[in-house]
């Protein structure tokens, strides 16, 4: 069910562009920003406040690279296998992440900490190869900086605990 | 009071990966804590451009122009500049040997031979304070176009300049403004193009996030122009700094009065709405952004009509991209005829590039039209890296095609890069050398193609799989010379009948490594041989027993990992796991790893 404050957001995003489906976009950001991920029901409720058929705003959120239609683990990442990234050696980066996380492209580890999906260009090219880590930027990966990350992602969930 | 140093801390996405963030929180940290708060402004500017060497920091009144900075080195820069007035002498940029030369910004390479008019604010302002851009005649070009001049006026004011898109296709600005204008109808849109799909270029991001008043005032000059209301700024989710940049420039703006109801006295309303894009390559283009701003999934339809007519709910429409409105309030406050100066006779002003792939100064360059690749490429972009050959440059993107080493002094326009059977495009630059495989390359650009084409029309859905198809059959050394005649015909046929122009360049990139580099693809076939590696299935990589000294160097740079010995003993690479990315051969200091 959509809470009342997601209902509120959608109203008030169809107040300010001043037509109903014209929110859709935004509709589905903000369920994805408010979930993590879009569910069926969600979306089949967000189209009726919207007054537009199920299957048209499903054929919006699909073509968004970040709306997620299924649950997606804790922490997202998103690994560049755009061209820039490509040629500066991604696809030895990809492999390394995999390797490490146990999974593949569009999987969740068993555990439901990470989800490892692909990205048309991030447009960090400039720090190719590049990925996203819960939307921020990480860019010129190599083996060692991968270690930098995921050591502090470890530290974090350490940091968690403790509270 | 006045400061005695203003820090200028570069927070473009790219140096945010690279912790300027916590670089930025550092200096304010130190200078509280040194005791200097009151003597020194820090200020997160735009992207310099300069991302290669990223973080970058620049000093005022010194001029100091540090690079690849640290969090860790927020300390010493604020006790040795702010403090004691000297220079960090370890952090500034050094051309060539020299150690202690102390570089300006004026004497790098990398700034020489370019023009800054579309970024001529990044790295300068806080673009997050609307009075640092006014200060550098911010809005006047609004307020000249407001009390100075009629709409025809401006439109006139664009056709002098010559300005043409800066989107990719090159259409002439004025007459796209001029259409729009003359069509019937009282409610008219205002759109900028900020979705910047292209793979390779991120030229629109950088901009709005180093100044996003530029962008905001060309659009209500714009709706003022045509006689629209209200504008809608289609930006991809993926640029989260850009939107945020946005969101603060058009809340500062609508205080000063320059957004909202009767701007400046004048009469005149307008409003602005930032949207979020799909981040679906698709989705640039612009019909399939309309319906997509409309609420509908981003599919292109039939031109005619063209959005001038029949755009955003049907209304007449200017659809422009970031970069040539951002133009626009230059050619405005500095004049036309100042603009028109610039560049070559059929395509005046600049164009921005983002350089990528195997370039040694990776980032963002702005070059007045008629500049040559060359000096792109070799002067401001230093080379290629690590002395290696250059290949090609792909430019315009999965649409544009591969400009080789004989065309390199070629002035770049719209019409000398169509020449040579690529495109201006939006301006991505991706520099090859010779260990990139051209028909690896145009797989990779047909797969995206693939994965990209909205599948409306048949001529694109269908043949850019089939174009792969045979293109992957070539790669593994099981194409035939047959092929190459069907990867012409199908691609001319998807040139002719396709529906938008992702369909109608998508063969580009193939028909250009084709004309360029035939003797490759039939190396791949005759030879059954990738002569740059790439090609996965075609090569091998094997360990020498006779020159591995077993100290595992390559054992640990490889990410599957599938090499295995003992220390000091010869290494065996498990051929059935290895994913032949290379790592091994590049890391080898004895030469053992051999490339078959
Ligand atoms: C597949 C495809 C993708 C496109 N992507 C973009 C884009 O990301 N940004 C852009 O400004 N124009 C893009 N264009 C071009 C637009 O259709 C349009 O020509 C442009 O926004 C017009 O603005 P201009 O006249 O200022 O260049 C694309 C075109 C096609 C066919």
């Amino acid at each position: 069910m959509l809470s009342e404050l997601e209902r509120t957001a959608i109203r008030a995003a169809v107040e300010r562009l001043g037509d109903r489906r014209a929110a859709a976009a935004e509709t589905l950001a903000m369920l994805q920003r408010e979930r993590g991920w879009v569910s069926d029901e969600a979306l089949a409720e967000a189209a009726m406040v919207l007054g537009m058929p199920r299957e048209e705003l499903e054929t919006v959120a699909t073509a968004f690279e970040l709306v997620f239609r299924r649950r997606v683990g804790r922490h997202v990442i998103m690994a560049c296998d755009s061209v820039s990234c490509w040629i500066k050696g991604a696809d030895s980066i990809v492999a390394l992440i995999k390797e490490r996380l146990g999974i593949g492209f569009g999987e969740t580890s068993a555990d439901g900490e990470f989800t490892l999906l692909p990205a048309g260009c991030l447009g960090l090219c400039e720090q190719a190869p590049a990925m996203t880590l819960d939307g921020l930027p990480y860019g010129r990966l190599d083996a060692k900086t991968l270690d930098e990350i995921f050591a502090r992602i470890g530290e974090d969930k350490h940091g968690d605990s403790a509270h | 009071m006045a400061y005695k140093n203003y820090i200028l801390v570069c927070g473009g996405t790219g140096c945010e990966s690279s912790k300027s963030d916590e670089l930025f929180k550092a200096l304010h940290q130190q200078a509280e804590a040194q005791g200097v708060k009151n003597d020194v402004q820090i200020v997160k500017t735009g992207c310099f451009g300069f991302c290669e060497k990223g973080p970058i920091v620049k000093v005022l009144p010194q001029e100091s122009f540090y690079v690849e900075v640290k969090p860790e080195d927020a300390k010493e820069i604020v006790a040795e500049q702010v403090v004691k007035g000297r220079e960090v002498k370890r952090l500034l940029y050094r051309k060539g040997e020299k150690a202690d030369s102390n570089v300006k910004i004026e004497d790098i390479e990398f700034y020489q031979k370019q023009f800054r008019v579309v970024l001529r604010n990044c790295g300068v302002i806080n673009p997050e304070n609307i009075d640092e851009y006014i200060a550098r005649e911010g809005y006047t070009g609004l307020e000249r176009a407001l009390f100075k001049m009629k709409p025809d006026d401006i439109v006139n004011e664009l056709k002098v300049s010559g300005l043409r898109g800066r989107g990719g296709a090159g259409f002439p600005t004025w007459l796209k403004w001029d259409l729009t204008k003359k069509a019937p109808g009282d409610v008219k849109y205002v759109v900028c193009n900020a979705d910047e799909g292209d793979p390779g270029a991120y030229m629109n991001r950088s901009t709005i996030e180093g100044d996003p008043h530029s962008l905001i005032e060309a659009m209500i000059i714009c709706g003022y122009t045509i006689g629209a209301r209200q504008g809608y700024i289609y930006i991809r989710a993926e640029y989260p700094l850009a939107i945020e940049r946005l969101k603060i420039a058009i809340r500062q703006a609508k205080e000063y009065g320059l957004l909202g109801t009767n701007i400046l006295g004048s009469g005149f309303d307008f409003d602005l709405e930032i949207r979020l894009g799909a981040g679906a390559f698709v989705c640039g283009e612009e019909t399939a952004l309309l319906r997509s701003l409309e609420g509908n999934r981003g599919m292109p339809v039939p031109k005619p009509p063209f959005p001038a007519i029949s755009g955003l709910w049907k209304k007449p429409t200017v659809i422009n991209n970031v970069e040539t409105y951002v133009n626009i309030s230059v050619i405005m406050s500095k004049g036309a005829q100042w603009y028109a100066k610039i560049g070559t006779e059929k395509s005046r002003g600049t164009k921005t590039f983002a350089l990528t792939g195997k370039i040694q100064n990776s980032g963002l360059v702005e070059v007045p039209m008629g500049t040559t690749l060359r000096e792109i490429i070799f002067d401001i972009g230093g080379g290629i890296r690590g002395g290696k050959k250059f290949k090609g440059v792909q430019t315009g993107g999965p649409s544009g095609g591969i400009i080789t080493a004989e065309s390199l002094d070629q002035p770049i326009s719209y019409e000398s890069l169509t020449a040579l059977g690529s495109m201006m495009g939006s301006g991505g630059m991706i520099i090859m050398d010779e260990d990139d495989c051209v028909v690896d390359i145009a797989k990779f650009y047909m797969a995206f193609c693939v994965d990209e084409s909205c599948g409306k029309c048949a001529p694109c859905r269908i043949g850019t799989n089939q174009m792969h198809a045979i293109l992957d059959k070539i790669s593994k050394g099981q194409g035939t010379e047959d092929d190459l005649a069907k990867l012409e015909k199908i691609g001319k046929a998807m040139t002719k009948a396709s529906l938008c122009m992702l369909g109608g360049s998508a063969a580009n990139p193939t028909l250009s490594t084709l004309r360029h580099f035939r003797e490759e693809y039939l190396e791949h076939i005759r030879d059954h041989k990738c002569r740059a590696g790439k090609c996965k299935d075609l090569v091998v990589y094997e360990i020498d027993a006779a020159k591995c000294i077993g100290c595992g160097l390559c054992a640990r740079k490889c990410p599957v990992p599938c090499i295995a010995g003992e220390k000091k003993q010869p290494h065996v690479i498990d051929q059935a796991r290895c994913i032949k990315c290379g790592e091994c051969y590049k890391a080898c200091k004895f030469g053992a790893v051999i490339k078959k």
